[in-house]
This record gives structure tokens, C-alpha cells and sequence, in this order.
């Protein structure tokens, strides 16, 4: 305790004398800024036997976090204090306590091509197929890794990020990191920048490569008779390039992996793969996007032996559209099968121009998604001598589709305003989900078939108030069967809202469970203070990010949120 | 599950922390400008956030995402008074993309058919949302033709365009 007391005092006392001597020294020091934010999230629980909602011990949850950045000039420094007073339902149940949850000092000189990083950083190479840290804090997921980062530019042209750390795994009362060590590089080189003739070409091409490896300590594990070594080190690369010319983009990338057995895989000792690629552009006023990937055994995590939320180093984006309507998004959430898909995914957009005849005064927007995901095209190994089908697993024959439907997602939505108080919105959606790649819901093992309809409304009632309705149906003979949901809110710019939303089951199988999520909130918002009252029930749900879901217990009672940035 | 835990060692952390705190005790008061970020713009070029100006003029940031629904009707309903607004204040308004490596690809063929002017930034990583302390979209934020830190809000409700506005004449009064 003394020795940290010591500690502070020494390093206060030097940050002292070095603002005193960057002032002397200085003509013009650039001024001090310190900014940040607050997020708090208070719960408080009532039992609902109904829909299955208990108590917790604490009867309570509450989450808040603050991130207070300090910058001048070059330098910054900050951290995120952050509290879990307990967790509140649905959030790892380990989050506990208060401290520290990230720490930064970073500095920048763009004029000589240098940036280092200290402590926590978020960090993603290209896609993030092989390397991602990244947070999203309403789900407690956050990979951040906690070591050196150094971004150099050399060369105008190329720009190289190298990186040693470990990732965060958990919180209590401070930051707790993960068993591996990442190490990783990053290149990215401009073409038109390294090539005069180049300079300035509309075409922009720009290769880029990356290596990450793991360090773990390894051992051996049993399979049957075999006594199989871990591999202490996992190396993964990536290279690939884009090309754009003015608004079309081409993009490709190649992934690979050398074996990794873990929990994610059954422990065998197959390698991983990826290839993507994806166009877009438009042609006349039609706009598109087509984006095929193929990935196959790249769960990538800092410890082989975890799951789910923990400790990812990489993210394999979701192929289906992130969904905003209750229904749509809730319900049946898509997640990438880490061990492997195959998936494509088209989009369409266009806008019937103001002034036309069909676009009305103010135009219409349209837009069509298509995207499907399959299982991989592969050959599982027999039982043949050397055992490949417990130290292999299977092999790829293609890049093409397997047999097995992932998920279906067809949406189209129409957008139009119609006068100076009146516009309105319509969205049908078609979807066949299979609850075995994603098991979002034990009621249901097999293809969900729904067509959810979507009809959302806005008029303005008075100056600065407007009412916005949205009527949700989804229609299916499986899982839980029929749902709707009504939602309305009243908004009194700039300050005041109130909502009301209603999920109904109405088409539960069992009668006893045909009940309505009725949750009401208003709120206050001053600047960039937010605060929110809501009380009500949630249903049980699943969330689901970058390939992994967790689930949400069923609740009812009162929240309050506040956020604020400073 | 077993989990090997590497703990932290608590001194570095109250090192950060009271370098962090005495740097800002002996920090001038000033304005809030906007940080420096490397961003990509939709046609491939690096801008630094830092550098971000309109010869003297406002400028507006607005933080959205394709997959959110008020920041989408918040830069529509700004659109349609763009024009007079860029006549009367001189203002630019930037349209930051916090779409990540999921969504980030329909940034572009969403802005070819939205009939948006603004520029649009790419923050795929967040690393300009976490400068600007973002908690959630929309947030708008408005700085004067000195690069201050003028006015910011976090929700968009039909008739914010109408405080924005008024925001953006007292700059140029």
C-alpha cells in the first residue's frame, strides 16, 4: 500500500515538473482537453411467473461506466471506471465490483509517422477475420487488448501496425485478461501513393496483409488411445486487396490458419480457411452491394479452451442484415457458425427521384436485401487408421454450399413521405431460420418459416411534436408460433419522449403463454444528457454478436438509463 | 471451464490514473475541438478528423449507422433543408458512419440512393466515437468556424432540425 502510495506521489511530482518545463520551454503549447462520458444502467426485479421472470438475491442490477480521456497535442491518456453493482441480469454474472477497466496513454506525431499505444487499445486488421478487439457495451462483450501498440508510417504509401498484448476476459474490481499472448502486424499499402503515375488515378488499389499469432501454453490430450500434442503457437495470416474507382469497390481477402484445436472446434487439428470477396457500386440510380464469404474453422480465441463471449480475437461479420423492427431483429437473430459457413448476400437500393410520378413530392426509397448462409461443402473422415476423423474432423471439398440451410433472410422496405406531416415506412420480411445453427430457442429444433410485416407511421402532431407508430406481425406455424408488436412514442423536441411498446405471443401453441410484453418509458434528453424511466417486462431473449449468442433471463420491472458526454 | 487468469498489477493503474488526473488539474480551460482520428471517406482516402474545416464556417458531425432508424430520418429531414442552410450559415454537415465490419459495406450503396449531400466518414473500429466520448447514435454534435464545440445532442426527434438551426444562426450573427 505504501510502496503505491510512493509510486503516485513520484510519478505526480514528474508529471508536474514536465507540464512546468513543456510551458517554459514552449511558445504556443497546444491547450489541455479533457472529455469523456458516463453510461449507467439501473434495474430493479419483480417476479412474473408468467413469463418466467425471477428475483435476483440482489434485487437489484446496476451497471455504470465512465470513460475520462485527457489530450494535448500529441499526447492522450485515459481510462473507463467501470462498476457492476451486481451485473444486471442477462450481463456475465461474473462481472462484479468497481475499478478500473481500461487504461490508456497513447501518442500521436502524423508529421513523422508514429502513434504508440500503452495499456488497453481496440485494434481491428481489415475485416477483423483474424484480428478484432473491440466493445460493445450494452452486451458486456469487450475483447480490449491490454499491452504495446505501435503504428508506423515509413513511407507515406505504407502504413504498418504491430501489436503485443493480452485481451481482456473478465471483470472484478479490476481488469482481468486472458490466458494468451497476441502478437500481431498489420501492412497496408497505397499503390497510388508508392507509383507517381499513379497519384492521380481515380482507380485506388490498395494490397494488405496481416499475421496475428497466439501463444498458450500447450499439453496433451487424450482422444480415444491417441495422446495428441497442442500446439503452443497459432499463427493466422491474411492477405487481400481493394480496388475502388470513384463509388464502385472491389474487395478480396484470403485467410489462413494453422491448426488450433479448441473447444469452439471438438479439439481437432484441421486448419482454418476464409475467402471473401464483395462488389459495390451502382448503375443509373440502382445501387448494390454482392458479398460472398466462405469460412471454414476460424474460431480464433486467446484461450483455446473458452466459448461464447470469451476472449474472441477475431470477428467473422454476421452475412444477414442488422435488423431494426422488433420482430425482425429479436426473434430469430442470426450468428455466424463459427466453425464454418457458406454465405452470400445481395442488396439493392433505389430512390424514385422528388418530382416524379411515382416518386411523389419528396421521393420514395426502396431497398431489397437477399442473404442465405449454408453449412460448409465437406466429407467427414471414418473411423480409419491414424483416426483423421478424431484428429481432423472432416475436409472441405469446395468453397460452394453445403447441404444444410443456416438461415434465409429475404427483406424489402419501402420509405415514403408524403406531405410536410405524414411519412411512412413498410417492410416485408421472409425468413427461414434453423434453430440448430443458431439455437436461439429450445421450443423448436429444425427450419423456422416466418413472414413478419412491418408498417411504421410518423405524423406531426403540433410544432416540434410527432407521434410514430409501428405495427409488427410475424406469422409462423413453428417455435412459439404468431407474434405482434405495437409500438408508439411521442416526441416534444428537443427535450421530452414516452413509449410505449406491446409484444404480444397471440399465436403460442399453448394457450397459457399467449401473453403481451407491455413496457412503457419516457425519458428527458438536455445536449448530450440522456435520461430514461421504463418499467414493464422483457421477454426472455438471445443476443447475438459477431458469431456467438447469449442468453437473456426473462424480467419485469423498473429501469433507469442516464448517458451523458462531456 | 477453466479459466487462468492474468491479473493486472495495481500500481500501473494508479499510476495512469494520477498521471491522468494531474495532467488535467494543470490543463488551461478551453473549448472542445475535434480530435485528431484517421478515417476513411467512401472513395478510399485517409482524412484526419483533426484537420476537418470549412474556411470559417459551422460545422455539424453527426454519428449514425445504417441499422439506426432515428439517425437515418434525422440526416433525411436535414437534408431537405440543407441547401438554405448552407446559404444562410455556410455550413457543412459530416455524416460519421459508426457501421462496423458487419455493416460498414452498405455504407456506400445506402448513400448512392439516399440523395444525401454530406460527407461521408467511415468509423468502422469506433475509434472516433470513443474521442468524441459517443455513448449511442445519433449524436450531433456543432462546432464554430473556430473548431469549438458549440452545441451537442444525443437523440434525434422530429423537430431537432428546427434547435439545430437555431444553433447554426447564432454562429453566424
Amino acid at each position: 500500500m505504501n510502496k503505491s502510495i510512493a509510486t503516485i506521489a513520484l510519478v505526480s511530482i514528474c508529471v508536474f515538473f514536465s507540464g512546468i518545463s513543456s510551458a517554459q520551454t514552449s511558445t504556443d503549447p497546444a491547450p489541455g482537453i479533457v472529455s469523456g462520458n458516463v453510461s449507467i444502467l439501473f434495474q430493479s426485479y419483480q417476479e412474473d411467473s408468467l413469463i418466467g421472470a425471477v428475483v435476483p438475491d440482489s434485487k437489484s442490477g446496476f451497471n455504470a461506466f465512465s470513460n475520462i480521456n485527457y489530450n494535448q497535442g500529441n499526447f492522450s491518456a485515459g481510462f473507463r471506471y467501470e462498476s457492476y453493482l451486481n451485473s444486471v441480469l442477462g450481463f456475465p454474472g461474473r462481472f462484479k465490483g468497481s475499478g478500473l477497466g481500461y487504461r490508456y496513454a497513447r501518442w500521436v506525431d502524423n508529421e513523422k509517422g508514429v502513434d504508440i499505444t500503452i495499456g488497453n487499445f481496440y485494434e481491428q486488421f481489415g475485416s477483423g477475420i483474424i484480428l478484432r478487439s473491440y466493445e460493445a457495451r450494452n452486451l458486456g462483450l469487450d475483447n480490449a487488448l491490454d499491452g504495446f501498440r505501435i503504428i508506423l508510417t515509413p513511407i507515406k504509401p505504407l502504413k504498418v501496425k504491430m501489436l503485443y498484448g493480452k485481451q481482456r476476459l473478465d471483470f472484478d474490481s479490476e481488469l482481468i485478461n486472458g490466458d494468451g499472448i497476441i502478437r500481431g502486424i498489420d501492412a497496408e499499402l497505397s499503390i497510388n501513393e508508392l507509383i507517381p503515375t499513379f497519384t492521380d488515378s481515380k482507380l485506388k488499389i490498395t494490397p494488405t496483409y496481416s499475421f496475428v499469432s497466439r501463444f498458450q501454453e500447450g499439453g496433451n490430450i487424450v482422444k480415444d488411445t491417441l495422446i495428441l500434442e497442442l500446439p503452443q503457437n497459432v499463427g493466422a495470416w491474411d492477405y487481400g486487396v481493394t480496388m475502388q474507382y470513384e463509388m464502385w469497390k472491389f474487395g478480396v481477402s484470403r485467410t489462413k490458419k494453422i491448426n488450433d484445436p479448441s473447444a469452439d472446434n471438438g479439439y481437432i487439428y484441421k486448419e482454418g480457411e476464409a475467402l471473401m470477396y464483395f462488389l459495390t457500386g451502382n448503375i443509373k440510380d440502382v445501387s448494390f452491394l454482392l458479398q460472398r464469404s466462405t469460412t471454414d474453422n476460424m474460431s480464433f480465441r486467446s484461450d483455446r479452451d473458452l466459448l461464447l463471449f470469451d476472449a474472441p480475437i477475431n470477428n467473422i461479420p454476421t452475412i444477414t442484415k442488422t435488423h431494426t423492427y422488433n420482430l425482425a431483429a429479436t426473434l430469430y437473430p442470426y450468428a455466424t457458425v463459427i466453425n464454418g459457413e457458406s454465405s452470400f448476400r445481395g442488396e439493392l437500393y433505389y430512390n424514385l427521384k422528388r418530382g416524379s410520378t411515382l416518386g411523389g413530392k419528396y421521393g420514395t426509397k426502396m431497398n431489397l436485401v437477399f442473404a442465405t448462409s449454408y453449412s460448409l461443402d465437406t466429407t467427414n473422415f471414418g473411423r480409419e487408421e491414424g483416426r483423421p476423423d478424431l484428429v481432423y474432423g472432416y475436409q472441405r471439398n469446395s468453397w460452394g454450399f453445403g447441404d444444410s440451410l443456416n438461415v434465409q433472410d429475404i427483406s424489402f422496405e419501402i420509405e415514403r413521405k408524403f406531405s410536410k406531416k405524414f411519412k411512412a415506412k413498410a417492410m416485408y420480411m421472409n425468413l427461414q431460420f434453423n434453430t440448430l445453427a443458431t439455437p436461439v430457442t429450445t421450443d423448436f429444433k429444425g427450419i423456422v418459416f416466418a413472414d413478419i410485416f412491418v408498417l411504421e407511421t410518423q405524423i406531426k402532431t403540433a410544432k416540434r411534436q410527432s407521434l410514430r407508430t409501428e405495427f409488427q406481425v410475424l406469422f409462423t406455424e413453428q417455435d412459439k408460433g404468431d407474434w405482434a408488436t405495437v409500438v408508439a412514442e411521442y416526441t416534444w423536441s428537443p427535450h421530452w419522449f414516452a413509449s410505449v411498446i406491446d409484444q404480444y405471443n397471440f399465436g403460442n401453441p399453448d394457450e397459457a403463454k399467449r401473453v403481451h410484453y407491455l413496457y412503457g418509458s419516457a425519458g428527458y434528453i438536455n445536449g448530450s444528457h440522456r435520461l430514461s424511466l421504463g418499467y414493464g417486462k422483457r421477454r426472455e431473449g438471445i443476443f447475438c454478436v459477431g458469431g456467438v449468442c447469449r442468453a437473456v433471463p426473462a424480467s419485469s420491472g423498473l429501469e433507469m438509463t442516464f448517458t451523458s458526454s462531456f | 471451464m477453466n479459466f487462468n487468469f492474468y491479473k493486472t498489477h495495481s500500481p500501473v493503474k494508479s499510476i495512469l490514473l494520477a498521471g491522468v488526473f494531474l495532467l488535467a488539474m494543470t490543463a488551461e480551460a478551453s473549448a472542445q475541438t475535434i480530435p485528431s482520428v484517421q478515417l476513411k471517406d467512401l472513395t478510399g482516402s485517409t482524412v484526419d478528423t483533426g484537420t476537418l474545416e470549412n474556411d470559417g464556417n459551422p460545422i455539424v458531425i453527426c454519428f449514425w449507422a445504417t441499422w439506426c432508424s432515428p439517425c437515418k430520418r434525422e440526416l433525411n429531414n436535414y437534408m431537405d433543408y440543407y441547401a438554405d442552410w448552407q446559404e444562410e450559415t455556410g455550413v457543412k454537415i459530416i455524416a460519421v458512419s459508426i457501421d462496423d465490419t458487419r455493416s460498414t459495406k452498405r455504407v456506400a450503396p445506402y448513400f448512392m440512393s439516399s440523395g444525401w449531400e454530406f460527407e461521408i466518414l467511415l468509423d468502422p473500429s469506433g475509434d472516433f466515437k470513443r474521442a468524441m466520448g459517443v455513448n449511442n447514435v445519433p449524436h450531433t454534435f456543432v462546432y464554430n468556424g473556430e473548431g469549438e464545440l458549440v452545441w451537442s445532442h444525443n437523440n434525434y426527434a422530429e423537430g431537432d432540425e428546427e434547435e439545430l438551426y437555431e444553433e447554426l444562426l447564432k454562429l453566424v450573427e
